[in-house]
């Protein structure tokens, strides 16, 4: 510990006004724009924590691809399809198939049903993941029912494709090798009118993902 | 301070009465008004404590009509203790009264700022305790959301205003305590008397220091959070609601990234203060001075980047619960060096016992004994069978519970004669460090056997199975009770009986510059700046 006592020779004199006035401003200016940019980084992290999970398929985000590879895989996969509703949307909502065996690589195509119960018409919004969550970046869709909105009229029944196919790289990656089954998993929400949904974005960024 | 200086005092000579208070920009009148704004919180808060303790003492529903009750307890027992009792006496309270005293410095850099730092408190507490007495979830009263308000529970599960309140309250003291950041870095940065460098300034000016820090940096965060859960209450906004493209989980890592630090607010003040402590009652200076500095800061900003071992049952990738894995063992390394380094100073020392060397050491070991459950629950795969059972709880009152509050204590016997100019009554004191040593160790020991033997946190009941230990902890509490009020006696009682303490009542072992002023020190000091050799 240093040695301290007030030092009755050497008297410092705080100048009213002077350098340290300004000082203080300085750093208590740079302390405000501190507080303020760690404010502006906590809405920053809305958007780009789903960019992160867009493109990193992190908690098992799909990602999407144009066409299937030309030569599938000899290597074959299971993949399970489950299906949620919401307890305040009124549909009814059920995979037409529970499984499919597929070769790594072959592009599929799937059905849902959806029916609307209620007595007037009602957007639906999904979402959706597959698990485990390391084939998030694996699961490629082509075409999804999830990638725009679904209107349906009062007690109207659609069939709704997903078209997709399952990388080959998960063959190679060491945390994905062991991978046999896969489920791809949708929850169906009333479609609320606030920021713009994941639905929304893809429609502008159509197979760029 | 020149002649201009003297003139000004004449006309800010020494308010009384309410414009003393109310309008004050003195530190220490404002730092005298934290510390019993502070105990007023500590008593609602362990009121609150009380009522859970009471309703687990035995199985079955005892005192709460439903147990949503319970949760509204748990809630606004976490939020009252962090914000309302801890940050306010060991950051505002003893960091307003000691710090530009420990530096040389007249005041605060912005003492109006100050005094708007301290009244935002007030209606922050009182809008918290007007949350429990409005609607929450349907039909019921308060917010039962922990002190997290995780996404949808907080959301759409509290469709009444009880959550609205509650999240105004924290934004009222989230900017009280992100003005008082501020103020205390520019008073540390700016107003230190010459030749108090960075290097030679008490390890509770560096605690202070590293404390603002964490709160400038993580308060916004928390306040873009629960903004975001009161638009989408409020204003249809979807930030955490999927059903408009938002993300619960998203909620789960802002409020973390803010709550991780958030802890070490509390618990860095004590670091600084027991450093000071035990170094006065060891006659001796400590031990590796900036080792336990920078051990400070290294705390401070790895704290910043393992936030997500909240959240290892979220869903969270293999690697990335591997790396906060290990990100949160590294803190154990510089948390190591200063449990090392208060060893050190007391080995060879010539120690004394008062009252706030026993509330120091009994810090070390209550906090060592945290740490030590900090680094079992730092362990993804352990954490899978811990989470969210009371061994956890057990964990975290140990570290930033007891162990903060023990620090609180030893602060407030040491700097008591400093304050108030009186002594407190040394058996009185030492009873007190008993009572409540016995009181929290035999409340909070027994909830690890409880949390190994899986009962899960903030259920209002439990199988009969957990009664034993649950029975004993419910005992411990009243304990505590008891050494509280010893601790409310003596206060009392010291005032009454006007003991004068003197300046310098620790000796030659008080080395930091607020013993060489009188006690308690002058409405004004440091008009003629001290010269730090």
């Amino acid at each position: 510990m240093p040695e301290l006592r007030p030092d009755e020779n050497q008297r410092e004199r705080i100048r009213p006004g002077g350098v340290r006035k300004t000082h203080n401003r300085f750093v208590t200016f740079g302390l405000f724009a501190i507080a303020a940019g760690m404010l502006g980084m906590a809405y920053a992290a809305v958007p780009l924590y789903r960019i992160f999970c867009q493109v990193t398929g992190y908690g098992g985000t799909t990602q999407r691809a144009a066409q299937a590879p030309d030569k599938p895989s000899e290597k074959m996969i299971t993949v399970r399809f489950d299906a949620n509703v919401s307890h305040d949307l009124d549909w009814r909502f059920v995979p037409v198939q529970r499984t499919v065996k597929i070769h790594i690589g072959e592009q599929k195509l799937v059905f849902y049903k959806a029916e609307n119960n209620s007595d007037h018409p009602i957007t639906g919004t999904a979402t959706f993941n597959v698990t485990p969550a390391i084939a998030g970046k694996y699961f490629k869709k082509i075409q999804c029912f999830c990638f725009t909105e679904q209107t349906l009229d009062p007690h109207e029944k659609v069939d709704m494709s997903v078209s997709f196919f399952v990388d080959p790289g998960i063959l190679t990656d060491p945390d994905s090798r062991g991978v046999k089954e896969i489920t791809l998993s949708y929850t169906l929400f009333e479609k609320k009118n606030g920021r713009k949904t994941a639905s929304d974005e893809s429609k502008h960024n159509n197979g760029t993902l | 301070m020149g002649a201009q200086a003297h003139a000004e005092d004449h006309h800010h000579d020494h308010p009384t009465g309410i414009r003393r208070w109310l309008f004050s920009t003195n530190h220490k009148d404002i730092g005298t008004l934290y510390l019993i704004f502070a105990m007023v919180g500590g008593i609602v808060g362990g009121f609150l404590s009380m009522g859970m303790r009471a309703e687990l003492a035995e199985p079955g529903m005892q005192i709460f009509s439903d147990p949503h009750y319970f949760n509204v307890f748990v809630t606004a027992h976490g939020l009252i203790m962090v914000f309302f009792m801890i940050m306010p006496s060991l950051f505002g309270g003893f960091g307003n009264w000691i710090v530009p005293l420990m530096i040389g410095a007249p005041d605060m850099a912005f003492p109006r700022l100050n005094n708007i730092s301290f009244w935002l408190l007030p209606p922050a507490l009182a809008l918290l305790v007007l949350s429990l007495f409005v609607e929450g979830p349907p039909g019921l009263n308060g917010a039962g959301i922990g002190w997290t308000a995780y996404a949808p529970h907080s959301t759409s599960g509290h469709p009444g205003p009880a959550v609205d309140f509650a999240i105004l309250s924290l934004h009222l003291a989230g900017a009280s305590s992100i003005l008082s950041s501020i103020n205390f870095i520019t008073t540390i940065f700016n107003m230190r008397a010459p030749g108090m460098t960075l290097h030679k300034m008490p390890l509770f000016v560096w605690s202070i220091l590293v404390t603002a820090f964490l709160l400038l940096l993580s308060l916004p965060v928390l306040a873009g959070a629960i903004t975001m859960l009161l638009t989408d209450r409020n204003f249809g906004t979807t930030f955490f609601d999927p059903a408009g493209g938002g993300d619960p989980v998203l909620y789960q890592h802002l409020f973390w990234f803010f709550g991780h630090p958030e802890v070490y607010v509390i618990i860095v003040p004590g670091f600084g203060l027991v450093s000071q402590v035990i170094s006065t009652f060891s006659k001796k200076p400590v031990f590796g001075y900036l080792g336990m500095a920078y051990a400070m800061v290294a705390i401070g900003a790895v704290g910043f980047i393992v936030w997500a071992h909240h959240m290892y049952t979220a869903g969270l990738s293999l690697d990335t619960q591997a790396y906060f894995l290990a990100a949160t063992m590294v803190i154990a390394v510089p948390t190591g060096i200063k449990i090392f380094s208060w060893i050190a100073t007391m080995w060879g020392g010539s120690i004394r016992f008062t009252t706030p060397m026993l509330f120091s050491i009994g810090f070390i070991f209550l906090f060592t004994f945290g740490g030590v459950t900090g680094v079992v629950l730092a362990n993804a795969g352990v954490d899978r069978v811990l989470h969210d059972t009371y061994y956890v709880v057990a964990h975290f009152h140990y570290t930033m519970s007891i162990g903060a509050l023990f620090t609180l204590f030893a602060g407030w016997y040491y700097w008591f004669p400093k304050m108030t100019g009186y002594m407190y009554n040394e058996f009185l004191g030492k009873l007190h460090f008993w009572l409540m040593f016995i009181g929290v160790n035999v409340t909070f020991f027994p909830q690890h056997f409880s949390g190994l033997a899986g009962m899960p946190r903030r259920y209002a009941d439990y199988p009969d199975a957990y009664a034993g230990w649950n029975l004993v902890s419910s005992i411990g509490a009243w304990i505590s009770v008891l050494a509280m009020a010893v601790f409310f006696y003596n206060l009392v009682q010291s005032f009454l009986a006007k003991r004068v303490a003197g300046d310098n009542p620790w000796g030659e072992g008080a080395t930091t510059m607020e013993w060489s002023l009188s006690s308690p020190p002058p409405f004004h000091c440091y008009e003629e700046l001290p010269k730090v050799k």
